[in-house]
């Protein structure tokens, strides 16, 4: 069995703001997706891959930040190594791999080495694409995802030789068509990947030392930097994922994660869900710290954390509510995310429409209540984001509350 | 509403408004009664018929055949207007108030002239007809129609005392009552104006339809009126205004008002919260909705979870599916509602 290692690309605090206002208190790696630190989905996946040591998580947070999740981490699978590495200094996404190779070449020296970016909700694929790639000679193996053709530009996109499955082109968000199948985040490299990043390193510094418009700078992506010249070089495969995908940008998106990972969770770990009931509608988690009023009717595609209270008469549907927040009697929260420690009052209604798939600029879709927002009794929040701290007494729709 | 309901019929209050005014002539001697109408709904001769009976009074159905106008329909009833020398009230259906009709009698036979207009104080009369009487009297001197500066704020609440006399005044034709006749009788000074004391309103519109609930539940409050629920007997009152029919079902952990009206055979479920609205009879409002400012139709059935609010106006038989938000809708009887509303609008 080779040896296999994992690598988390967990940004830092400049990335996640399209999180905000969640990810001002939380920061976007442990933000909580279907109950679960969103790093966490694909660490888990990670720790099932049979032959796997090793994880390693690269970002730009605190280690004080990471601590917390990564000793709990440990705990739930203590036969792989997890550790946090921190970057001091951009380096790109292939430049941070480059900078810590030698951590994760140490021994056991790893044959086959996955790379997940932190904001992707998938099914994580591991052993398909161990499959695909070990039948191939090529440096990499990347997992692609079929969008629809509007979204496709935002994204990097594949073309792939159907019969072959070899990567034939690659464009990282062009500006007009190039096909439907994207890059899915997730990628499966042989160890042979930090001679190509090499490669891409020295081929820069050539570029700049001619180059006056190039910076020399050490600053290296995976995508245009790395995954360009390998597909050039037919050198990657593609790996077609045809299950759930979704990348987690904004905060909205949180919430169709959410309701994605639990409906997964009822085939793979339907330990943690609730069980259905007249009044749990499934799929639906709720932490054990939780309170719940029998009458309450919760579900489906919702996420409750930590000691929050619900009371009589809520009604709690495609939503995640965070840690410490008490819902009172009868409100309602629909398609919205309740931040920590807020306090909804009785009878009043959160709520907001799905977010769509191509995002409509300007348009807020799921309400988002930061923490410690306060509710007034019967007030109406709907297709909002409210700011932390905030007390709202009057009803809003469709704006931004500082 | 008017669609399936006869408007003249729905209720105020849990008493078609009709009756409201029938009640309030009969306790001032009235014995005969015509509805100058433009058609004759079987549905209001059957209610008007045990009317009759139970009053002993008698109701003419005066039809138009054409539009008459706000005159015309008196010349069409001139045999029973003008049978004897009794003066006459004449009365706009769409309006509410508590009726001093004895009071506007008494004031009408002391000053002798032909007519008398009720007259009712307003804070902004630049959207209605200003009546101008002369200075120090309730002779009536002149009528300005939306007046652009402030000539006075009595505006004419659509209730008048005439004597047969005019008649001879209006002819069989469409006539504006208004424009036409009342400035013939002023310039003869036989027009009078009568203050009416106490709350007014036209409740055509569904927005003034429900100010004019307040209103009148505010005025049986004040009158420690039996009509009301006793909030000290039924704890699911809040802020008082409020009346239930006793055939309602109301569960003990709603808590409703103030100012909200709930008809017959209503059925209001668990957690349920109700405030400045009416609910009409046999409709049902199931568990933990929430109801503001808008009015439920008969047999209409709203859904838990749901926030209903700002004018919105159910009609016959609507269903509003669980956990949907109504903001402002205007919906055609027997509709099912199934999307939430978010922006005010009539469904059809």
């Amino acid at each position: 069995m080779a040896v296999t290692k994992g690598v988390i690309l967990a940004g830092g605090p400049s990335k996640g703001t399209r999180m905000r206002p969640l990810s001002l208190d939380c920061p976007k790696p442990l933000l909580p997706i279907a109950g679960k630190p969103m790093i966490w989905h694909p660490l888990s996946a990670l720790a099932k891959v049979e032959g796997l040591t090793e994880i390693i998580i690269i970002g730009f947070y605190e280690d004080s930040v990471m601590a917390g999740f990564i000793k709990e981490a440990k705990r739930e699978f203590p036969n792989i190594g997890i550790s946090y590495l921190r970057e001091y200094k951009a380096l790109g996404t292939a430049g941070g791999l480059y900078h810590f190779r030698d951590s994760i070449l140490r021994p056991p020296v790893p044959q086959n080495i996955f790379i997940c970016n932190i904001d992707i909700c998938c099914s994580f694929p591991f052993t398909e694409m161990i499959a695909l790639h070990s039948k191939h000679r090529g440096v990499g193996t990347i997992m692609g995802v079929n969008v629809k053709r509007e979204a496709a530009v935002k994204y990097g996109c594949i073309v792939t030789d159907p019969e072959t499955q070899q990567m034939v082109h690659y464009v990282e968000k062009p500006e007009s068509w190039i096909s439907n199948m994207v890059n899915g985040g997730v990628y499966l490299f042989d160890k042979s990947l930090f001679d190509e990043i090499k490669v891409a390193m020295d081929e820069k510094t050539a570029r700049a030392a001619e180059d006056p418009l190039v910076k020399p700078d050490e600053i290296l992506r995976l995508e245009q930097d790395v995954i360009v010249p390998l597909a050039a070089a037919k050198k990657m495969y593609v790996y077609e994922c045809k299950d759930f995908w979704r990348q987690m940008k904004t905060a909205a998106s949180s919430v169709t994660a959410t309701s994605l990972y639990l409906s997964q969770f009822s085939k793979t770990n339907p330990d943690l869900l609730s069980k259905p009931s007249s009044t749990i509608l499934a799929p639906v988690y709720i932490d054990p710290s939780a309170t719940i009023h029998p009458t309450a009717k919760i579900g489906p595609n919702v996420a409750i954390g930590p000691g929050v209270i619900v009371e009589e008469g809520v009604r709690v549907k495609d939503a995640i509510i965070l840690e410490g927040t008490t819902l009172e009697k009868h409100a309602a929260v629909l398609n919205s995310i309740v931040g920590a420690n807020c306090v909804v009052g009785p009878w009043a209604r959160v709520d907001g429409f799905p977010e769509p798939e191509d995002d409509a600029k300007g348009q807020i879709s799921v309400t988002i209540l930061a923490t410690e927002v306060t509710l007034a009794p019967e007030t109406l929040v709907r297709s909002c984001i409210v700011l932390p701290n905030k007390t709202l007494s009057k009803n809003s729709a469709n704006q931004v509350l500082l | 509403m008017q669609l399936s309901w006869p408007k003249p019929l729905v209720e105020f209050c849990n008493k078609a408004m009709i009756l409201h005014q029938i009640e309030a002539l009969v306790k001032a001697g009235v014995k005969d009664i015509v509805l100058a109408v433009n058609y004759r709904p079987e549905v209001m001769v059957s209610v008007l018929k045990k009317t009759e009976e139970e009053f002993g009074i008698t109701i003419h159905f005066s039809v138009e055949t054409e539009p008459l106008g706000t005159a015309g329909p008196l010349a069409l009833a001139r045999e029973i207007l003008g049978k004897d020398d009794s003066p006459f009230f004449v009365l706009n259906s769409d309006v509410t108030c508590v009726y001093p009709f004895e009071a506007f009698r008494d004031f009408h036979l002391a000053h002798k002239c032909e007519g008398s207009i009720m007259v009712t104080k307003v804070a902004e009369p630049s959207a209605y007809g200003v009546v101008v009487t002369k200075p120090g009297s309730t002779v009536i001197d002149r009528f300005v129609e939306k007046p652009v500066e402030f000539v006075g704020n009595r505006i004419n609440a659509g209730i008048y005392m005439f004597n047969p006399s005019v008649l001879d005044r209006i002819e069989l034709r469409p006539t504006s009552i208004e424009k036409e006749v009342f400035p013939a009788i002023a310039a003869d000074q036989q027009l009078h104006s009568f203050d009416l004391q106490g709350f007014w309103m036209d409740v055509g519109q569904p927005k003034d339809f429900l100010s004019g609930t307040c209103l009148y539940l505010s005025h049986l409050t004040s009158q420690h009126s039996p009509l009301l629920t006793d909030p000290a007997k039924n704890k699911w009152v809040y802020g008082g205004n409020v009346m239930v029919d006793p055939s309602a079902d109301i569960d003990p952990t709603a808590v409703i008002g103030p100012n909200v009206v709930i008809g017959p055979d209503a059925k209001i479920g668990p957690g349920v919260r109700l405030q400045r609205c009416v609910i009409m009879s046999n409709a049902v409002v199931r568990d933990h909705a929430w109801i503001a400012n808008s009015i439920v139709g008969w047999n209409s059935n709203v859904g838990r979870w749901t926030r209903v609010e700002n004018i919105t106006v159910l009609g016959d038989d609507v269903t509003i599916k669980d956990e949907l938000y109504v903001n402002g809708a205007s919906v055609l009887p027997h509709k099912s509602i199934s999307t939430s509303i978010t922006e005010p609008r009539i469904v059809m």
